[in-house]
């Protein structure tokens, strides 16, 4: 354990010579077996220990009458406010926040989602390991594991994940969702993994305001560590010490 | 210690993969509507038979967990290549009958909770 980002599963990536041998090994058990190729070949991208994706949002782009983000992450995901009973059980996955600083009068509007913290409180209390961060920084919940407990919901102080009440249908292929798990934005990890980008920030970008960046906090090379080391954005609740992922410009 | 899992699991299959094939010598009928399916299966039809749970599980944590997205092994990838058109021409869902996943379910009483999460009709291809 040289790196506590690391998971097991990346461990050694860097020891080339036991793995490759170790794969000789499966190979040759391939050719015992047909149709073992299955795990043996290489793999398609992979959650990497060595990035850490996170996003910028420039509030003095965001407007209030705008939700093309929220829209868009609906459509992505198969989930939507419309028509619910109980709008207190709405999904969380990215809503938008209208702020008013008492002092100043200065307003603002901004879209929060999973601020997919370093240090995430709800990893702590998941008494399943359900909550769990990848890799690569983006914190998701294991479905699979997931029993419901909610209790990843209270420790998150920014509302940003929510319960899935009732059966859900028609999800969509990409986004598997239903009933008795918790949710929450998960950074669009399928279009991340295929070399993309979350569908909010093509969303804002889309209506004509590019408020939203996405990239590689670990890489001070990129577009979003170079404008963060620009611009000084505010992290909500910095306070708290959690090392959010999430950026916000002008707040 | 992944070198070692890495190893561990190759025999594993290696060892169930020679079981099944054994196994499904002659006396295992196939599932009527086997071989109507376009292209390849993940692993050839005697293992997958078996061992079909077990790799989806296996699959389900590399993904979930690790990011790793190797074409055709997601589960809308088995459901997309193993799709069953309906009277209306539509792939069916599982709540017919016909549904691949459910052909041998039925009559072993599995009983899968997937779909109430993932769509069991064709999507994502790639
Ligand atoms: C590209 C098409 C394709 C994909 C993707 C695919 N299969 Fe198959 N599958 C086949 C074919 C073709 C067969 C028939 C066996 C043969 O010809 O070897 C088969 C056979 C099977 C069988 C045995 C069926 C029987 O009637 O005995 C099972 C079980 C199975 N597949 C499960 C899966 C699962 C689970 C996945 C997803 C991980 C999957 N398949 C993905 C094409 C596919
Ligand atoms: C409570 C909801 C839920 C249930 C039930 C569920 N899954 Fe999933 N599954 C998910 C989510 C969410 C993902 C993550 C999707 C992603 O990242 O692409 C996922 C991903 C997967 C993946 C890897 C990605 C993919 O699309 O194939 C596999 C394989 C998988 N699940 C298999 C299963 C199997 C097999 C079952 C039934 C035994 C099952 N799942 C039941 C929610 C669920
Ligand atoms: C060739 C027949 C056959 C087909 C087709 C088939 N299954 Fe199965 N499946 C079985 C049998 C038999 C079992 C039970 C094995 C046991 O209990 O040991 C099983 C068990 C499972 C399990 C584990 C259930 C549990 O409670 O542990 C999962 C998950 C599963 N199948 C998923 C699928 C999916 C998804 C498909 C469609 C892509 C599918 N199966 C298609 C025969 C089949």
């Amino acid at each position: 354990m040289k790196d506590v980002k690391t998971p097991p599963s990346a461990e050694g990536r860097g020891d080339t010579v036991s793995r490759r041998s170790l794969l000789g090994a499966a190979l040759a058990a391939v050719t015992l077996a047909p149709g073992i190729t299955l795990y043996a070949g290489p793999a398609a991208a992979a959650a990497d220990g060595a990035k850490r994706w996170g996003l910028l949002i420039d509030t003095t782009r965001c407007d209030s009458g705008c939700s093309a983000c929220v829209t868009a992450c609906g459509a992505e995901h198969g989930w939507s406010d419309a028509g619910r009973a109980r709008p207190d059980q709405a999904p969380q996955w990215v809503r938008k926040v209208d702020v008013r600083d008492p002092a100043t009068g200065r307003t603002a509007s901004l879209p929060i989602m999973c601020q997919h913290c370093a240090k995430p409180p709800c990893v702590d209390v998941c008494p399943t390991g359900a909550s769990f961060k990848r890799a690569d920084g983006i914190v998701l919940v294991d479905r699979h594991i997931c029993i419901g407990c909610r209790y990843c919901m209270m420790a998150c102080p920014y509302k940003a994940r929510s319960f899935v009440h009732e059966p859900v249908t028609g999800q969509r292929p990409g986004s598997p969702r239903g009933m008795g798990t918790v949710e929450a934005c998960n950074l669009c990890v399928t279009r991340v993994d295929a070399g993309g980008r979350p569908v909010c920030v093509d969303a804002c970008a889309g209506a004509g305001r590019s408020a939203i960046l996405f990239g590689d906090l670990d890489d001070p090379g990129s577009a979003i560590s170079r404008r963060i080391r620009e611009v000084a954005p505010a992290r909500i609740r910095d306070d708290l010490r959690l090392d959010t992922g999430v950026y916000y410009q002008g707040i | 210690m992944t070198g070692v899992r890495t190893l561990l699991i190759a025999l594993g299959l290696a060892a169930a993969a020679v079981t099944g094939v054994l196994a499904a010598g002659e006396g295992t009928a196939p599932s009527p509507a086997f071989r109507q399916w376009p292209g390849e299966c993940v692993a050839d039809a005697p293992f997958m038979r078996r061992n079909h749970m077990d790799l989806l599980k296996h699959q389900r944590d590399d993904t979930v967990h690790g990011g790793i997205r190797p074409a055709n092994h997601s589960l809308n990838a088995c459901v997309t290549c193993h799709a069953v058109k309906g009277d209306d021409g539509h792939p069916v869902t599982v709540a017919d009958s016909r549904h691949f996943c459910r052909t041998c379910h039925d009559t072993t009483a599995v009983r899968v909770d997937c779909f109430s999460c993932h769509t069991s009709t064709p999507g994502v291809a790639k």
